[in-house]
């Protein structure tokens, strides 16, 4: 068998290897024009103090100087790089946390032999519709539903008797925060069920029968079983969910923002990463530049992690 | 009597898990009833009171709308209008190139292959807007500013599609049906054109219904390139109302919202059984 397979692949190598090339080539060029190739210039750029103002450009080589800056290391200058990567943390981990719990729950009842529940497919087809949706519709939404003529605003505050900071929740930092991380919550946790539920479906239904024989309850096997067989999905999905958390723009950008200034309301305490990017992109490329390479920076080392993870897990599995 | 005691903690517990579905579903699906309904109320029932029966005003919200945008070059149809024409060609632009890229590396051996496969792995998590600036000067000195082309094109490289097209072929495709079909003379291009293509069918619609949605949904790559008021897209109308939200009557944004919710409503309750099917698979997030 070793042997056909070893010739199959010489002959192969021989005769037909060029068409390889042909058919991975537009990808490539592709890939190398319009991603490569800009993430390269974005390095260069990072290391000049490039303006554009009233048209004209002024670019000199000022070294680590943007990045300086926007650490605030520099003095006078202010940290807003850390600033908004803080605020893109608070408003990621608001969301992150609570989904990974809750999908974690229905996952585990939606795939419960003993006690099967109906609809299952209705319900997984229900709590992904967000997911779907246009974010900026849904930030919009939001918005003016919990503004301060906001109706679900009105209704909290007259039926429900809630009292509510400063008559306006979007002029309150914490509820802005939460009211954020909310959205992104409702519309990530259907898509993460789902795939914890594709994950719990694999996981051999032996071992929860061996289980109940030597009499573990529910949350024994769900300690001892379903998470550490899950943990290449958790993560999948942990990591995905990282790298997507911290180029978060639609919802935060439209949903009480100064949309001009690109400030994160109120107080800027809702800016995240990609907001000061697209505040700066026009006139103060370096500065754009420097902030996009950090950003890269951390994402490359979050997926160097899941790489090495990942592919340890595949070689153990095989 | 245990027995009768097991059923009934069965029960309890199936009414309990069927009651927190049921209020997930609702907690997913009221937001956007609210809003169809308040597309329907006036202004001043909007501010005063929540319900879930519609209202009257409906036709006068739509004319105010439609008011309120005449004076400027684009409005909710344009727009959608704009959407839809970057978003189907750069799906059709993926969803090719990515199964031709995938072909490329799951059948061929050659010295790169190893290398090329890394390389798609590795990219498969860089996001798009970290090169950002980058890629709107280069665009700026290539005077594709305001152009559609840098949204469609780029399309074409997609790693995470060609990942699960390789996935999907290690499945569906097998080496001695290729090597038949070279025996019967084809030549490699008409193969993948004329055999692997409809196999891979079920693969590229998977795909192409979730190309198509990010494409639709895209906001911060457009809000850079494009410029002019009547190019804009959909994401970007919305941005546009939400300036005029606090100023105009909220019967008008409500339209507007339900509008701009409504093609995708429908795409997704045609298709749900292959959209949640696609997700489960994983490898769809963006």
């Amino acid at each position: 068998m070793k042997n056909i397979k070893a010739k199959r692949k010489a002959q192969k190598s021989v005769s037909y290897g060029k068409y390889g090339y042909l058919f991975i080539a537009p990808f490539f060029i592709i890939y190398f024009i319009f991603d490569l190739w800009p993430l390269f210039t974005t390095f260069y750029y990072s290391f000049f103090e490039y303006y554009i103002r009233n048209l004209t450009e002024s670019m000199n080589f000022c070294g680590f100087d943007n990045y300086r800056n926007v650490l605030g290391i520099t003095a006078g200058e202010k940290a807003y790089f850390l600033k908004y990567l803080k605020n893109t943390v608070i408003l990621w981990l608001g969301n992150f946390i609570p989904q990974i719990l809750l999908s974690l729950l229905l996952a585990v009842w939606l795939t419960d032999n003993r006690c099967r529940l109906k609809g299952i497919g209705l319900t997984k087809v229900m709590i992904y519709l967000p997911n779907m949706i246009t974010a900026a519709s849904i930030s919009v939404l939001f918005g003016v539903m919990f503004s301060q003529y906001g109706p679900v605003t009105a209704f909290l505050r007259d039926v429900c008797k809630v009292t509510i900071p400063y008559g306006d929740f979007l002029k309150d930092i914490g509820s802005t925060r939460f009211l954020i991380s909310f959205v992104l919550f409702w519309m990530w946790f259907g898509s993460t069920t789902i795939l914890l539920i594709s994950g719990m479906l694999g996981i051999n239904p032996n071992l929860y029968e061996a289980a109940d024989i030597d009499g573990a309850g529910g949350w024994k096997k769900f300690t001892k079983i379903t998470v550490p067989l899950l943990k290449p999905i958790l993560l999948y999905t942990l990591i995905t969910s990282a790298i997507g958390g911290l180029q978060m723009y639609d919802i935060p950008a439209l949903f009480n923002t100064d949309a001009a200034a690109m400030i994160g309301l109120p107080d800027d305490t809702t800016t995240t990463v990609t907001m000061y990017i697209m505040r700066l992109y026009k006139a103060d490329v370096g500065k754009a530049s420097a902030i996009s390479v950090l950003l890269f920076l951390i994402t490359l080392a979050i997926s160097v992690v899941l790489f090495c993870i990942m592919g340890d897990h595949e070689k153990g599995g095989k | 009597m245990l027995r009768n005691n097991y059923t009934l903690k069965i029960k309890c517990v199936r009414f309990l898990r069927t009651s927190v579905c049921i209020l997930l579903c609702l907690m997913c699906l009221i937001p956007f009833w609210m809003m169809f309904v308040n597309a329907t109320r006036t202004t001043h029932d909007i501010r005063s009171s929540i319900t879930l029966i519609p209202g009257t005003n409906l036709l006068k919200n739509i004319a105010s709308l439609q008011d309120t945008f005449k004076n400027m070059d684009i409005n909710v149809f344009r727009s959608m209008w704009n959407s839809l024409v970057i978003a189907a060609p750069s799906t059709l632009l993926a969803v090719y190139v990515s199964s031709l890229t995938a072909y490329g590396i799951f059948v061929y051996d050659f010295k790169l292959r190893k290398a090329a496969w890394n390389f798609i792995m590795f990219v498969m998590l860089v996001p798009g807007s970290v090169a950002a600036i980058g890629f709107y000067r280069c665009m700026l000195q290539m005077k594709l500013i305001d152009s559609y082309l840098p949204l469609i094109l780029p399309a074409a490289a997609s790693p995470s599609v060609v990942f699960f097209m390789h996935q999907y072929m290690k499945s569906a495709l097998s080496t001695e049906m290729i090597e038949a079909a070279r025996i019967d003379g084809a030549g490699e291009i008409r193969i993948f054109h004329t055999i692997i293509t409809p196999l891979m069918k079920p693969a590229m619609a998977t795909q192409a219904i979730f190309l198509f949605v990010i494409s639709w949904n895209n906001l911060f790559i457009p809000s850079m390139i494009l410029t002019t008021d009547s190019k804009k897209t959909l994401p970007m109308f919305v941005q546009i109302l939400q300036s005029y939200a606090f100023k105009t009557d909220y019967g008008a944004v409500y339209v507007g919202l339900s509008v701009t919710v409504l093609p995708l409503f429908l795409i997704y309750f045609l298709l749900s059984r292959y959209i949640v099917a696609g997700v489960a698979l994983g490898g769809v997030k963006e």
